[in-house]
């Protein structure tokens, strides 16, 4: 089992104005794990991913990355340069509405080839071969390369979304609501997907959501938000049949039957 | 292999006034290598509990219960996960999947996590479906839409395909045929002769007696009401 954790997260603070948005976060994220992060509308899991994935600009703590090159660095003390690059490479922001991490102007396959020349691929057969390839994976026909994604469904649009950002074989991936708005029949595709991904690629992932089947089909472990706080975290399945916080029994007990 | 050490459980109610439940008080369990042991009590008497505990799906109030050498009750989940990985193994009562994967995967799953190459997993659950008398026309199908006792058995084949030195079965006869729960029973023994140390609940006692050789009764650690 692997010793080091790969993002160390320390008292995350950001407020707006005076309301709190989330306050004195910590967690360990080890690689290879997967952690659900709960809580209903509001509740600072949102504001949270922005401020660990660079987004935001937290008032206090600490975001530790064990990078490829350079060990432990805090990125929140990177230049703009350093964090950009961290961002198209070791890290993945999958956004809840596609077209917020796509480009709807280009191409399928120039969405995916776009990552690769910006971590610096240049030969065009390479690139092309390599989108074709991972568009096979997300389960997008080859035939649909050169359609633009205003002409893709919703959860091929997500789909896309998905191999454009896993193309750089990032390490750690962020992920807001990634299966929100979908059918649900889509919606389990690509779950299935994501979870095969994960395990193939070793990746490790924060989910923001607020689906507590989606975690309990995704994430190893899980945390809770309310008002902006921590109020329970654990392994996922024991939080979920076994919640200790008044705000978790209630969320939990909140959800319909079918 | 398995060590229980004066486990307790309550459950509070925060929605409901805040009423704290008192379910399990001094729980205490041993069980070696190759050993089946039942827990035995009536219905509410905390079997699943106790059970649910060892598994880590339930939080223990206090105690504690070690699994190859790892305390469940305070372990980080990433522990947890790497124990129910290579160590501890649960057929529970209900097949939980994700929708969409086929049966095949779905049984060759826990060696594929343990990273076993493909073909052996493959072959590896074909073997288990084909003795669970699951149709080979059904095995790339997804489970979710089999009758109660086909998803019953696609559990037992994946609780069943990583020899895990412990296993929790949570009432694995239930629901069968005479043909089906014969070969359930043997794959029991087959477990207990390679080492495996099991606990078990059996409504069946039939299969209790021919497959477990001890009984615990955990209305023993039920607290008394004050």
């Amino acid at each position: 089992m692997s010793t080091t954790p790969l993002l160390q997260v320390r008292d995350i603070t950001h407020y707006y104005g005076a309301r709190i948005g989330c306050r004195d976060v910590s967690f360990d994220l080890y690689p290879g794990e997967v952690m659900g992060i709960v809580g209903e509308s509001g509740s600072g899991k949102s504001t949270l991913l922005g401020c660990l994935a660079g987004q935001l600009a937290p008032d206090a703590g600490e975001v530790l990355f064990d990078t490829r090159s350079d060990g432990l660095r805090d990125t929140l003390k990177m230049s703009e340069p350093e964090r950009r690059m961290l961002s198209r490479t070791d890290w993945a922001f999958v956004h809840q509405h596609a077209r917020d991490g796509l480009r709807m102007g280009v191409s399928a396959g120039g969405n995916v080839g776009e990552r690769l020349m910006a971590v610096g691929a240049r030969h065009y057969g390479d690139i092309r071969d390599q989108a074709v390839d991972w568009l096979g994976r997300v389960e997008i026909p080859a035939d649909r390369v050169d359609d633009r994604p205003t002409a893709f469904s919703g959860g091929m649009q997500q789909r896309l979304q998905i191999a454009r950002n896993l193309v750089t074989g990032p390490r750690l991936v962020f992920m807001d609501e990634p299966t929100g708005g979908l059918d649900v029949s889509v919606q389990a595709r690509l779950l299935d997907l994501l979870r095969g991904l994960v395990r193939e690629m070793g990746l490790s992932a924060i989910i923001v959501t607020h689906d507590l089947a989606v975690v309990r089909l995704l994430a190893d472990r899980l945390m809770v938000m309310k008002d902006g706080h921590v109020v329970e975290t654990g392994l996922t399945d024991q939080v979920l049949d076994d919640p200790q916080h008044g705000y978790t029994q209630l969320l939990v007990s909140s959800v319909l039957q079918v | 292999m398995i060590e229980i050490d004066t486990v307790s459980k309550q459950f509070t109610l925060h929605n409901q006034g805040g009423a704290v439940i008192p379910v399990m008080q001094g729980a205490r369990l041993s069980v070696a290598p190759g050993e089946c042991v039942a827990l035995t009590g009536s219905s509410g008497a905390g079997k699943s509990t106790l059970m649910r505990m060892i598994y880590g799906n339930y939080l223990a109030a206090s105690g504690r219960i070690m699994v190859g050498g790892v305390d469940v009750a305070r372990a980080e989940p990433r522990e947890i996960l790497a124990l129910r990985r290579e160590t501890l193994g649960y057929v529970s009562q209900f097949l939980r999947v994700v929708p969409r994967v086929p049966t095949i995967e779905v049984v060759a799953e826990p060696l594929l996590a343990l990273g076993r190459q493909r073909e052996e997993a493959m072959d590896r659950a074909r073997d288990l479906l084909a003795r669970l008398n699951i149709p080979e026309r059904l095995w790339s199908l997804s489970p979710t839409t089999f009758s109660g006792g086909e998803q019953q058995r696609v559990n037992i084949a994946r609780g069943f395909a990583h020899a895990y030195p412990a296993l929790l079965l949570d009432e694995p006869t239930a629901s069968l045929d005479a043909a089906n729960r014969e070969t359930v029973l043997c794959l029991i023994d087959e477990a207990k002769a390679r080492g495996a140390a099991i606990v078990g609940i059996f409504h069946d006692e039939e299969a209790r007696a021919h497959v477990c050789d001890r009984e615990i009764d955990v209305s023993v650690f039920t607290p008394k009401a004050a």
